[in-house]
């Protein structure tokens, strides 16, 4: 396999960015988090690309336990999002502002 | 043009479409099937990384079992609708500004830094990135914090189960 690390660290750097444009254009907060999973799914693939380019396969540990985080996060935020929704009957992140000053 | 290069092209063209219609997107549900296409392009390519395993762990959990929980999710929620309030009229250019910027800033980072020796590298080992090179290394040095993260996953499902309980129930 002859692919240049640069261009897939490019690839991990523009979806992280498109993952970052989600979480700030939509206030759909499963859309917003499933934003947040396309931002570590970036890191995962530099993580990959530079495990490569390295000969280190302690990145594809770390990639590993950042799937294993992610699915903990996932469920634990998915379960937030459910009580948010039994409260405010919405999940417009605009609406979750009862801590503003 | 190597076949190698056309080939990893045509997947980062696919998967960055894919993000862009995930964002684009107006039904929640749409968004979720977009997201499953782009980490099963990003799975391939780990596969023409040399890695193999987390190629599988990325279909199963992340494509499989994660997306899986988003849908029910959204069916549960009828997250269809987007957003209902009023639209904040400077949200959507400032954050494209924004992640242009991010873009940029990135982009910069890449060039200026790509006179490294990364993009000669050697010839790969026997087995780099296979399930039995990353068990062997996952098991014995790194057999601490995956045993950590087994304590994770459980704290995570207790925590799940806390928050979505029904308390009115909790009475009787």
């Amino acid at each position: 396999m002859n692919i240049p690390t640069n261009y897939v660290v490019a690839l991990s750097a523009v979806l992280f960015s498109l993952g970052v444009i989600g979480v700030l254009i939509r206030r759909n907060a499963i859309i917003a988090f499933m934003s947040v999973e396309l931002m570590l799914n970036a890191a995962n693939l530099a993580f990959i690309a530079y495990a490569r380019a390295l000969q280190q396969l302690s990145g594809h540990i770390f990639v590993f336990f950042i799937i294993a985080v992610a699915a903990a996060e996932v469920a634990v935020g998915l379960a937030l999002i459910v009580t948010i929704f039994k409260t405010k009957h919405s999940i417009d992140v605009d609406l979750v502002s009862s801590l503003k000053g | 043009m190597t076949p190698d290069l056309i080939l990893f092209l045509v997947l980062a063209a696919l998967a960055v479409a894919t993000a862009v219609a995930m964002l684009a997107s107006q039904s929640a549900v749409y968004s979720a099937l977009f997201l499953v296409l782009n980490l099963v392009t990003v799975a391939v390519l780990y596969l023409l990384l040399n890695a193999a395993f987390i190629a599988m762990v990325q279909v199963t959990v992340y494509a499989g079992a994660i997306m899986v929980l988003f849908l029910f999710v959204i069916m549960l929620l009828g997250g269809q609708q987007a957003g209902s309030g009023p639209d904040l009229p400077w949200q959507r250019p400032v954050s494209l500004v924004l992640g242009a910027a991010l873009i940029g800033l990135m982009a910069y980072v890449l060039l200026a830094g790509s006179r490294g020796t990364l993009l000669t590298a050697a010839p790969l080992l026997e087995g780099f990135g296979s399930p039995q090179s990353v068990g062997r290394v996952l098991f014995s040095e790194y057999l601490i914090p995956f045993e950590a993260v087994s304590t994770l996953l459980l704290a995570a499902m207790v925590g799940a189960i806390v928050l979505t309980r029904d308390e009115r129930k909790e009475g009787r």
